[in-house]
């Protein structure tokens, strides 16, 4: 990392020769630096996840939250800077306060992805602004059905039925690509969302983390919300007896 | 929706002083808005009229018919002018229905505002009322009123409250709220009742608000034998559409009514 750049690097608005915006690669770095954050899509709904990293036990439970509302119908999981993804979903909740005012219906998630991707593509662009340092997975269930998109600090948008931004991305996806979501529920979903998070989480480096849930299905009336306390602690239960299994199997083969 | 853009500003022009359809360039420093006079809508175009409230034991109840008046034609029969703000408000106006359907979708974003940034206490019909005579009285300052009476009922730390606010940003709490004709004639028979019997329970109430509408629907001509009742208790808020009072109306007198064609 320290002899790439060569300079090159110090400005958004400038090319590498080799046809690259360092500026950007550097955006996506402070974006794997963050907590895990994984996303499922399933047929009735999506579920956002996050490992919510806590660098002090002084913190008091619940701050920082990283889960964020959009619009009744629209989640939105951030990983990498929290005060870039807090700017984010602000633009998030104009653009689709605007839309209502516009078109008189709930925005799609579609083109909310699109309008905030191309704010966020904004910032890759021009010397005077650094991109932002932080991805976000945007959720949604509309008229539509259950939608998923990903931004990341290049200004990209893609649609996904599962994705994962974060420290463990690689282990996550594996994780998630052994899921059939096409048959699963939301609410088997959560279970699977929290297990996956807790199997990924680095006990050694980061010792103390928060788990936050949250979905947006038919159980929930189409609305996006953090997931009922007692769902969320079934989940939790779920996720610390697979990762137990888990430990006891490795003892086993060992 | 942006407080800023309902408040009248605009974003300011991309070339400021620029050339501008049918005016010449303006040099830096003159000023051509000198003679520009601006004029705004003084009275309302298609309107609804009275509303009734009135506070019961353990609830609040507001009727309203559906009528949407065009000077005095019955233009459109069948507007809602009643709304459910939050579980612990509704609000109805009389006066214009366009500046009605304005404030309520202003009012629906702010609430959807407050939820999705996880501001826990639900809008109730106290802080409504205080934010309607803001956004009312700052309107008529700019001399450009929303030309509205507002009712808002509902409840205010956990007890039943019923207010008024007006164009001109009159604002008061009531045991009994109309507006329009029903200040003259529905108020009079709410505190009548009340002096009788004292306290109402929910079916006086109910009673008592349709003899009101229909009162008003015999006396004045702008009022409609459709109507809305909102009732709102410690359950939640429950409106009822699509009510008639034309059944329980008897017009046979009206053939011996001479002198006024």
């Amino acid at each position: 990392m320290s002899s790439i750049g060569t300079g090159y690097d110090l400005s958004a608005s400038q090319f590498s020769p080799d046809g690259r915006v360092f500026q950007v690669e550097y955006a996506q770095k402070a974006v794997e630096n963050s907590g895990t954050a994984i996303s499922l899509r399933c047929k009735d709904g999506v579920v956002l996840a996050i490992e919510k990293i806590v660098s002090s036990k002084l913190y008091e439970r619940g701050a920082n939250k990283r889960i964020f509302n959009v619009d009744t119908h629209v989640g939105m999981a951030c990983a990498g800077l929290l005060a870039d993804a807090r700017a984010i979903v602000n633009v998030g909740r104009i653009e689709a306060a605007n839309y209502r005012e516009e078109y008189g219906r709930p925005i799609p998630c579609k083109t909310l992805g699109e309008r905030v991707s191309n704010y966020l593509h904004a910032y890759t662009l021009y010397s005077a602004v650094r991109p932002f340092g932080c991805s976000v997975m945007i959720g949604a269930h509309d008229e539509d059905g259950p939608q998923l998109y990903l931004l990341d600090p290049s200004g990209l948008c893609y649609g996904y039925s599962g994705c994962a931004i974060g420290k463990a991305k690689q282990n996550a996806k594996t994780e998630i690509e052994k899921l059939k979501l096409n048959d699963l529920t939301c609410r088997e979903l959560v279970k699977e969302a929290a297990k996956i998070i807790y199997l990924v989480h680095d006990e050694v480096k980061d010792r103390l983390f928060e788990m936050e849930l949250s979905w947006v299905c038919e159980e929930s009336g189409g609305r996006h919300q953090l997931v009922p306390d007692a769902l969320y602690k079934e989940a939790e239960r779920y996720a610390k007896a697979a990762l137990e299994e888990d430990s006891s199997d490795e003892d086993e083969e060992m | 929706m942006d407080v800023g853009r309902m408040f009248g500003e605009v974003a300011p022009p991309l070339w400021s002083g620029g050339p501008a359809p049918g005016g010449f360039y303006s040099f830096p420093g003159t000023n051509n808005k000198q003679h520009e006079t601006k004029t705004h809508t003084m009275y309302p175009s298609t309107s609804g009229t009275s509303v009734v409230g009135l506070v019961y034991d353990g609830g609040v109840m507001l009727g309203a018919d559906t009528l949407g008046s065009y000077g005095s034609l019955a233009r459109f029969r069948n507007v809602e002018r009643t709304f459910k703000v939050t579980d612990k408000a509704v609000l109805t106006c009389s006066g214009d229905i366009a500046d009605y359907q304005f404030i309520r979708e202003v009012i629906e974003q702010k609430v959807r505002d407050d939820e999705i940034s996880g501001f826990t206490p639900v809008l109730n019909a106290g802080a409504l009322h205080c934010w309607l005579t803001r956004v009312l009285y700052n309107r008529r300052s700019r001399f450009d009123p929303l030309w509205l009476e507002c009712v808002v009922a509902g409840f205010k730390d956990d007890k039943p409250f019923l207010g008024y606010v007006d164009k001109i940003g009159t604002a008061f709490e009531a045991q009994e709220v109309a507006s329009g004709f029903g200040m003259h004639m529905a108020i009079p028979m709410i505190r009548e009742a009340r002096e009788k019997k004292g306290n109402l329970t929910r079916d006086d109430a109910r009673k008592l608000l349709v003899d009101c509408l229909k009162v008003l629907y015999y006396r004045d001509c702008r009022a409609h034998f459709k109507y809305q009742v909102a009732d709102v208790t410690a359950e939640g808020v429950k409106i009822e559409n699509d009510l008639n009072l034309k059944p329980d109306t008897s017009w046979s007198i009206a053939n011996f009514v001479r002198g006024y064609e």
